[in-house]
């Protein structure tokens, strides 16, 4: 088990990035990259990160970085790995995907399932802010039901599409969830994808200030309480296997679980939800840990 | 896991009997692209099967990405690019369309990704056959485009078009095109060159972006602001619009370089293409040009001697490089002609064929202009008879002597009499 003491001091993101006063991606981004180290290639399409690593003529990383049109960043990963074992050095390097969740779940979907099913051997890195944050805070596939948008001015209907889960349906080694709150969570996930071969999707739920209507200095603790509440689990599926991670377990017991309207009204963006919506909320999370609970007793 | 490099059986020169596409293959297998990605999609597809069996049978080490699109096809070879592998592709029609996104991003990386072009005509309605409208679409993007008449210079051009693409006065993609089905389906003698004299010619790619190499760390295509900035320490920056003169100059600056490539081919292979920017057949003492493209100027050929056995002086210029459109070479070339017809198998819709309109522009300002007509031939793969093309000559003349110049886009082979008892025709009512 990793602890804050194996964590390297070495930074890979220089000071001063774009990013929001307060903004999770770039904390989960300064861990994944201490877990990937220096041989590493990113590419990231349209999205915040974009911001974050800033103007032409500088990169903001001490890595490598292709940026690429938003609905290909599957696909350039496959580019990379393939230039790579063309030259021979795909052993040697990290090839890392780093995209919003409208890059992923929606624009980007079709390239990643492409690039998992042909087995292609990069990570795969959903940062999940909930809407196009980048482009001013619109829904997305990944936004969750109820909340504000500014194309959902009266809370969005639908659901919030499980990516985690459409990913595991591809049958690929592994895919893990994680939340910028615990980082060293996410340092374990991301140390751990990076010996595995194959195609490794790890989804990241990256609480945002000015999205979600929160003050910038709550960042941690509304991402604590997603998972406390229970609302987003952490947990690992490694060759199908199901291993619900150490910050998530006590919550197996619903007992221990804080009420989803702790989370909910914490932020902004749910001020409209109704006593039926947030019973839903309830309703959704008793039937996501039952699911979990049963998954666990089978494996 | 790196696959192990499989002995790969070096090609000695030999004619063979191949289709547009297997030439297209071979000439990639023989440049020794790193990586291909493609998606299937008619007529290109019979390029990259034959790929994927060179590679089987273990005569090809690139490695095949098979993607999910052709949007996701160009994305790949744009990244495996920027990593340092040399890289080609083939598609057709909607393909490059749906590839559209990826085109200037390629050229405003200036990257050296050649695509191969089966032609076919754009949906709706549906249709499979032949004609320039996917080549035309992609013209002010930042490629080099050339367009092949036979077999054989499919397999030339493929070759030299790496080199031109690769040369560092140049680094920019290019895509070279040929008639679906026409060629891309039609068996002719093909010369394969041996390899060691192929590998002579076109040494391994030397690339000014190489992800590969991560001592060297780049941010490849951030946010490119309109405006210099001074960046203190780091220097002064480009702003877009210097990285978009900059293309322009590269695309300009080509012409030259394609020209010395293909000289250098011709000497050291024996086979040229006119100057390898156009063809001339006919021309010298001819006072009526025409000017077509691919399996236009193909058929042009034919007739030239029907023409001239009626008295008419007529000769033929094929282009091949559609982009950077060679405007000063053919204003030089074509000043003192008489009459110049053009057929466009492609239409700008709402204005006229594409070939016409460049050509009258790049004569725009002469003293004294040749008379220019276009006509539209052979969309969807129309046949394109020689009683069309000789029609068309014709009806130039007498439009030259009477001065009545229709201004109406002319096509030439329409059935729009046989339709009248078709129901629902009211759009063919119309359009007569």
């Amino acid at each position: 088990m990793v602890n804050i003491m194996d964590i390297p001091e070495e930074e890979y993101i220089y000071p001063g990035t774009r990013a929001c006063a307060g903004c999770s991606m770039a904390l989960i981004y300064r861990i994944a990259l201490k877990a990937l180290g220096p041989k590493t290639i990113i590419t990231v399409p349209a999205s915040c990160l974009t911001v974050l690593h800033g103007m032409q003529g500088f990169c903001t990383t001490k890595v490598s970085v292709l940026h690429t049109p938003f609905a290909t960043t599957g696909a350039s990963a496959s580019g990379i790995v393939a230039s790579l074992e063309d030259k021979g050095l795909d052993q040697d390097i990290n090839v890392v995907a780093f995209a919003g969740d409208g890059g992923t779940v929606d624009i980007g979907i079709q390239s990643l399932s492409g690039a998992v099913e042909r087995g292609t051997n990069f990570i795969y890195a959903c940062y999940d802010n909930e809407a196009y944050m980048n482009t001013g805070v619109q829904r997305s596939g990944s936004t969750p039901p109820g909340a504000f948008s500014t194309t959902t001015p009266g809370g969005k209907i639908g659901s919030k599409k499980n990516m985690p889960k459409i990913m595991e349906a591809h049958g690929i080694p592994y895919v893990a969830t994680a939340i910028a709150s615990y980082p060293l969570d996410i340092y374990e996930k991301f140390s751990r994808a990076k010996n595995i071969y194959g195609p490794k999707y790890i989804h990241i739920l990256a609480p945002c200030p000015p999205g979600w209507g929160y003050l910038p200095r709550r960042s941690i603790e509304i991402g604590r309480l997603a998972v406390q509440t229970g609302f987003w689990p952490l947990y690992e599926v490694f060759e199908g296997k199901f291993t619900l991670s150490r910050d998530s377990k006590k919550f197996l017991d619903s007992s221990k679980r804080k009420p989803i309207e702790e989370y909910v009204k914490a932020q902004k963006r749910f001020n409209s939800l109704s006593q039926e919506q947030i019973d839903n909320y309830k309703a959704y999370i008793t039937d996501l840990w039952a699911g979990i609970e049963s998954r666990i007793k089978e494996d | 896991m790196t696959l192990i490099n499989n002995v790969v059986e070096e090609t000695k020169k030999e004619s063979r009997i191949l289709t547009g596409n297997y030439a297209a293959a071979h000439a990639l297998r023989q440049v020794k692209v790193g990586v291909v990605a493609a998606y299937p999609i008619t007529p290109q597809s019979p390029v990259v099967e034959k790929i994927a069996e060179f590679i089987n049978d273990g005569k090809m080490n690139a490695r095949f990405v098979k993607v999910e699109s052709e949007h996701s096809a160009l994305a790949v070879c744009v990244a495996a690019s920027a990593t340092g592998s040399r890289v080609g592709t083939a598609t057709s029609s909607h393909g490059l369309e749906l590839m559209y996104e990826m085109l200037p991003w390629t050229a405003g990386n200036r990257l050296p990704i050649i695509i191969n072009l089966a032609t076919r005509s754009l949906g709706a309605p549906w249709s499979v056959w032949t004609d320039h409208s996917d080549f035309i679409t992609i013209r002010d993007v930042g490629w080099i485009q050339f367009m092949c008449e036979d077999n054989q210079e499919i397999y030339d051009t493929n070759i030299q078009a790496f080199k031109i693409a690769e040369d560092r006065r140049v680094n920019l993609p290019a895509i070279v095109a040929y008639d679906g089905y026409i060629l891309s389906h039609t068996m002719m003698p093909v010369m394969l060159e041996d390899q060691k004299e192929v590998d002579k010619f076109l040494p391994p790619l030397k690339h000014h972006i190489n992800l590969s190499d991560v001592s060297q760390v780049k941010g490849i295509d951030p946010v490119t602001t309109p405006h210099i900035r001074d960046r203190g320490s780091e220097g002064i920056v480009p702003g877009y619009f210097e990285y978009r003169y900059a293309l322009q100059k590269a695309l300009e600056n080509s012409i030259e370089i394609i020209q010395e490539v293909h000289d250098d081919f011709a000497n050291k292979f024996g086979r040229s293409y006119g100057n390898g920017l156009f063809k001339k057949v006919e021309f010298d003492d001819a006072d009526i040009i025409i000017l077509a493209m691919g399996s236009v100027a193909s058929q042009s050929r034919v007739v030239l001697k029907k023409l001239r056995e009626k008295g008419l002086k007529v000769g033929l210029v094929s282009l091949k490089l559609f982009r950077p459109y060679p405007a000063k070479l053919l204003r030089e070339l074509l000043k003192d002609k008489k009459t110049i017809v053009v057929f466009d198998r492609d239409i700008g819709y709402g204005y006229e064929g594409v070939l016409c309109y460049e050509l009258k522009s790049a004569l725009y300002g002469l003293k004294e202009n040749p008379f220019i007509k276009g006509f539209i031939v052979g969309l969807g793969g129309r046949d394109i008879t020689n009683e069309q093309l000789i029609e068309g000559v014709t009806r130039a003349l007498d439009q030259e002597k009477t001065g009545e110049i229709s201004q109406t886009t002319e096509f030439l082979g329409l059935k729009l009499k046989e339709l009248s008892d078709y129901d629902e025709a009211t759009f063919f009512k119309e359009a007569k």
